[in-house]
Parts: structure tokens; sequence; C-alpha cells
């Protein structure tokens, strides 16, 4: 057992050095139930010498969410279109066939969602906002048909995200709502796919001066100038400068740092912030954030000639990733959790999934992976999270639309 | 049995209750063949049946206002009715002291929760009153004390209403309490960002700040990563009692990688401004990414193996 075995055995658990606070001693806690994980395999390995990715299982549970949810998921009835993204998403990246009737619906739904005025709501009848927007343009690009296309109405979506922006390139979620650097991605990502950007950059006036100041001397970025930095916020606020072509503006050595030492170094996941615990999650936000960083030292020569390191790989331990994701979020029932000791949920089935997806394609197309291939999942965009596939279509089918006129 | 379902005996349906006979109910208009049907109680049907219908009346009244409070008891992440419930706020000019109030119990339920903390933001730019709000984001902490809505939340209140005073005493006791709370280390730059700025003085208060905090839990990133702001615009190398302490640190043959990797960013500084002999500096370099790769830091031996690289093509090979 490689993540056992190499480098010192007690280098890899927590040390609190005598000094235990609320922080190491929740650390501690985790990496029990993880180490009790891998030592569970590595007992079983004669008779399962290797660790699968239970596929069938996670299906199973991905169709039956997108049919019916039980009263649980009450607390998501503001955040439909999020489900269907996330569902949709893990499908395609599990490489199963979605049947047209059901396409359909789903289009038809997500028809439901959008609100006369542009953008989508939550679900029917609420009002706009750009978190269900942007999951709602990520679903329908996920699915790839004319149909899924032609729900979104460019027109109004083109109005809504000027509704949304502030003077100072922020956006705000929602009308009279909450502006941070979520919103900012959301909103440069749908008009991306939808071929809103191209020619109306005018619309991200002084985005990518705020986002650059949510930058924290940590390297990560916070939701807001000046709040601790965060996977979630900073994936956001990079991949928002990647797609406008605007990421060289913030300090990559130090983002660099910042997120390859988010990688816990016993439990192989992520953490999202400094000193905070493992999160499957953070396996796409903190690891798809080195696909983007490898992109940019490529740009800037970073990774040619003698720095062969970062030339085949990512700059992460790709490996380590892997077995924390499919020894310990796999629910023996379908789906995929946070931790050990956490139940299943869609949230973390997708981007436990699009993590793992991101760390077996390296760069120069060769996949890497624990366990037999047919573990390897679709390769996912590093900025949309969404398969090449999908980003393609996409853009070439709305490439050549017309601009809506103002 | 539980309280709850004690309510839920007495707790009376919209559809039954007379003062809403007037109101036609507004089911969802999922389509024909919805999909992700979440399988709603009754009572969550019932109360945004009528939600709907009043937000379509565009109902500003008492009964609409209440009708929110059971919507958001339902659904606190429901932002459309939180949105309409400021408007109905707004139209029956209501004592913000009252919503505040309702406002504190749902947020004491919900703390991770976008929407809740927003609409308190929003209450505080209305009535300008701010004089609960390091109280209530303290309490908060002190539940939970990476709470990241109520860290965002006081550093609005602080930076708004320049309520600087007392705040690094607070992150203080926070330290004091837990040396590895990353949230209160980022605060402290925040509040020295913004007030007395990262001065020659400050900036060696500081140094020898992170240094007592690293000598108590040396493996702590949050205390090196705090040290490496400070010193962001003047460099690693800048104060000469910090490379003594560094060094020291080594020879009494400190373990932690964030010391390793210190050194090394002051080996990079010294290269990069040519104070030293690069041949043997650079011996040092690989020394310690070998440490950093193979022993102390092996999960990140990729950006190790990665940052040794780019120094020797850096600096020597030219």
């Amino acid at each position: 057992m490689d993540w056992l075995e190499k480098g010192d055995g007690d280098m890899k658990l927590n040390d609190d050095e005598g000094l235990a606070t609320y922080s190491s001693i929740e650390q501690e806690g985790v990496e029990h139930n993880v180490m009790k994980k891998f030592k569970d395999f590595e007992e079983l390995m004669d008779i399962q010498p290797e660790i699968f990715l239970t596929r069938d299982r996670h299906i199973d549970y991905l169709l039956k969410g997108l049919n019916m949810l039980s009263k649980s998921y009450e607390c998501l009835d503001a955040s439909r279109p999020w489900l269907c993204y996330w569902i949709v998403h893990s499908l395609n990246l599990l490489e199963e066939e979605i049947p047209e009737v059901m396409k359909s619906r789903i289009c038809k739904f997500l028809g439901k969602c959008q609100h006369p005025k542009g953008g989508f709501g939550g679900g029917p009848g609420q009002i706009a906002h750009l978190a269900p927007t942007y999951a709602a343009v990520n679903c329908l690009c996920s699915l790839q048909t004319e149909e899924a296309y032609n729900t979104i109405n460019r027109n109004t979506l083109l109005e809504f995200l000027w509704r949304m922006r502030q003077a100072d390139g922020s956006f705000t979620m929602h009308d009279d709502g909450e502006t941070d650097t979520r919103s900012i991605y959301c909103a440069v990502s749908a008009a991306s796919l939808t071929g809103l950007l191209n020619e109306d950059l005018e619309l991200f006036n002084n985005s990518v001066q705020w986002l650059v100041r949510c930058q924290t001397y940590e390297g990560g970025m916070g939701g807001c100038p000046g709040a601790e930095a965060h996977g979630g916020y900073t994936f956001c606020g990079y991949a928002a400068l990647v797609i406008l072509d605007h990421y060289k503006l913030v300090d990559t050595d130090r983002m660099l740092r910042w997120v390859t030492n988010k990688q816990m170094k016993m439990e192989g996941g992520f953490q999202g912030r400094t000193n905070k615990l493992v999160d499957a999650c953070y396996s796409f936000w903190q690891g798809g954030l080195l696909p983007l960083i490898h992109n940019t030292l490529e740009q800037e020569g970073g990774v040619e000639g003698e720095v062969a390191e970062a030339q085949e790989t990512w700059l992460y331990d790709q490996m380590a990733l892997q077995h924390y994701v499919l020894h310990c979020c796999q629910c023996s029932f379908g789906g995929l959790i946070d931790k050990p000791g956490k139940s299943r949920d869609y949230y973390h089935t997708c981007y436990a999934l699009s993590g793992l997806s991101s760390s077996q394609h390296c760069p120069n197309n060769h996949a890497i992976h624990v366990g037999p291939k047919t573990n390897v999942l679709v390769a996912v965009h590093p900025a949309y999270n969404l398969t090449y596939d999908s980003v393609q279509k996409a853009m070439h089918h709305f490439v050549n639309l017309p601009l809506p006129s103002q | 049995m539980s309280s709850s379902s004690d309510e839920d005996e007495s707790y009376k349906m919209y559809k039954d209750r007379p003062e809403w006979n007037d109101v036609k109910s507004v089911p969802q208009d999922d389509g024909p063949a919805p999909v992700v049907q979440i399988a709603y109680s009754e009572k969550f049907k019932d109360v945004f049946d009528y939600f709907r219908a009043v937000m379509a009346m565009n109902e500003k009244s008492e009964r609409a206002l209440e009708l929110t409070g059971s919507a958001i008891e339902l659904n606190p992440a429901n932002y459309t009715v939180w949105h309409y419930r400021r408007e109905v706020l707004k139209a029956l000019k209501k004592d913000i002291a009252v919503e505040m109030k309702f406002l504190s119990q749902i947020i004491m339920e919900q703390q991770k929760n976008y929407q809740v903390w927003h609409h308190r933001r929003a209450l505080v730019e209305w009535s300008q009153d701010f004089s609960e709000e390091l109280d209530f984001t303290a309490d908060i902490i002190s539940r939970d004390q990476k709470n990241y809505h109520a860290w965002q939340h006081r550093q609005w209140v602080i930076q708004e209403f320049e309520q600087w005073d007392g705040e690094l005493d607070f992150i203080d006791k926070l330290l004091e309490q837990d040396v590895r709370n990353n949230s209160a280390w980022n605060e402290r730059y925040f509040v020295i960002e913004h007030t007395t700025g990262f001065t020659d003085e400050v900036v060696k208060r500081e140094i020898e700040y992170a240094i007592k905090k690293i000598n108590l839990a040396t493996k702590n990133e949050s205390a090196w990563s705090y040290l490496r702001g400070v010193l962001q615009d003047k460099g690693l190398t800048w104060s000469k009692s910090l490379c003594d302490q560094i060094h020291s640190w080594r020879g009494e043959g400190l373990r932690s990688p964030h010391l390793a990797a210190f050194l090394l960013d002051m080996f990079d500084e010294d290269l990069e401004k040519k104070k030293c002999d690069v041949n043997k500096t650079m011996d040092k370099v690989r020394s310690l990414c070998k440490e950093l790769a193979e022993d102390t830091d092996t999960v990140r031996r990729k950006y190790w193996n990665f940052v040794l690289q780019r120094m020797t093509k850096e600096y020597e090979v030219k």
C-alpha cells in the first residue's frame, strides 16, 4: 500500500506537538476514520486486490434522484437546476447515456425555471439567481441537444447579466442579493458558453480587478476582498480569470504554494482552507485548480525544458487523491460522500467524481489511475467542469448565432 | 415524544385558516413530466402554494409577512422568500429591531446559509444600527470558530462602520484558545492592513508575534503563512533577527516542513539578489528540496521537485 509505506509513517499523521487544540483534535478524529478505511482494505487485499469505482451503484443512485428525491431534499428546493447539473454531469463522467425522452424532460423542466426577465431561478416561479443560472446552462450544455441549447433565452439572459452587474465590476447573485466571487464566475461561465462573451466584454469591465483583490496573503482567494482564502472561491475566481484571459494578474506562485499545501498528507484529499478538514468536494475545487495553474505556468514558460516534473502530470499527488476518493468516499449503496461517517448527496457525488476525473487525466492526454482501468472517468474541462465534448459542442452551437441586440 | 410532533398536532394548514380563505393557492408549475421532483410534505406544499399566491398578487401585508416566516422556517435557503420578505418589511415600514430578533434566532439554527447573513447585512444597511453586530458575530464564532459567513459579516461591519478598536484583542483570545484557527490569523492581517498598515515597526512586532506562536506549534501552517504574509512586500530576508531565528530553529533540529520551505525561499531570495555563492547555496537548496520531497513532506513531492528544477534552471544553468 504505497500511501502507507512511502515516507516515514509517523510523519503522515497529525502531530499536535503536545498542544492539543480544537483544530488538531478534530483533525486526529478524521485521520483515525480514514486510516481505518485504508487498513480495512489492506486486510482484504488477498480477496479483493484492487479498489473499484462502483459505477453501477453510483449510476443507480443518480438516475433515481433524477426522477424523485425524498423530503430531506426540501432544503434544496431553491437549487433544483443544481440537482439537474450535478446528476447529468456525473452521468456524463460515468459515460451513462441518458435516454432522449429524459433529456427532453430535463430541458422542459429547466425551461420552467427560466425567468421571463432572464436567467434561471432555483425552481419554477422563483426569481432568477446567478448560481442556478450557471447550473442550468451547464446542465443544458451537458445534454448536448438542440432542444437543450434552444431552451436558453440568450436575449433575456444577457439582460439579466447586465442587471446583476455592479459599477465596480462585481455581480449580485439576484435582485437585491449578495455579491461575491461566485457570482462573477457564474456570470462569466454562462456568458462564455452561450457565446455572449466575445463581443460584449464591457459586461465584465473591472470584474478582473475586483477578483484580483480577492487573493489573500496566503495565495488563495476569498469570497470578497479581505476574506479568508477558500477552495471554492479560489476556483471560482481563478477560473473566471482564465476564461476572461486575465489569469496573469494573480500571483501564481503564491497560489500554487497555497493550493498544493491544501492536500492532506495522510488522507490524500484536499481541505478547503488552512487547518480545516478534508472534504471530497475539494477534490475538484482545489484539485481542479492545478490543471488551470499548469496552463498558466506553461504560458509563462515555467514548465518547459528542464522542468519535466510539471510536464507530464499535475503538481500534486494525484494517486493519493484517488485513493482518498475511492477508499473513503464511496457510499456502499451508491453515491459519494464528504468523508467517512457522512451521508451521501448529489453535490458530493458530482464534485468527488469531477475531482477524480481531473486527477486521472494528465496533460498530453494520458491517464493514471488507482485500481483497474475501468475506474477511469471521462475527462473534465477544468474551467467549466463539463466534459470537453459538452464545452466544444456548446461553443460551436452558440458561436454562429447572432448576438442579442441591446 | 418530541416537541415538534406536538407542534404538528396544533399546526393549522394555511388552506384551513379562515383568514386566508379569500386567497386561491397557486400550486408549483413543474410542467407535465418534471425531473428532480422533491417529495414535499403536505405542510411544505401548503405554505409555498400560498406564498406563490401572495407573490402573484404582490400583497404586502401582515399576513404575507407571517407567511414568509413560515416559508423561511421550512426552507431558509429560499432566496425568493427572503427577497419578498424584505419588500414586505419596507412596504409596511416594520421595526427593524423586531426583525433582527427573529433573524438572530434563525441564524443560530442556520449558521451556514448565505441568505440569512445577506438579510442581516441588508437590515444593518437600512437601520445603520450595528450595535449588536460585533457581539452577535463573536457569539457565533465562539460556537463555530471558522464560520465563514460570520467572519465575512464581521469584516464588513468593522470596515463599514470603522470599528477597528479591540479587534486585535479579540483575535488574541481566539488564538490563545486555538493557535491553528486560520480565520483568526486572516482577521489579524485584515485589521493591520486597514489600520496601521505594514510599516517597519508593525512588521517587526508581527514577526515577534508569529515567532512566539510558531514556538507553541512549529507545524502550524497558519502561523507560517501569516509570517510570509507580513513580509510579502519586504521580502523574507528583510529582518536579520528572523533570519537568525530560522537558522537557529534548523540548528535545533526542528523538522517542520514549513520551516524548511521558508528557508528554501530565503535562499531563493538571496540567489535572486545575487547575495550569495550560487554553487554553495544551490547545494543547500537541493538538500532542502530532497528533505521535503522524500522525507518530511512527501505528499508534495512533485511540487518540491518542480521548485528545485525551476531554481536550477533559473540560477545554475545560465
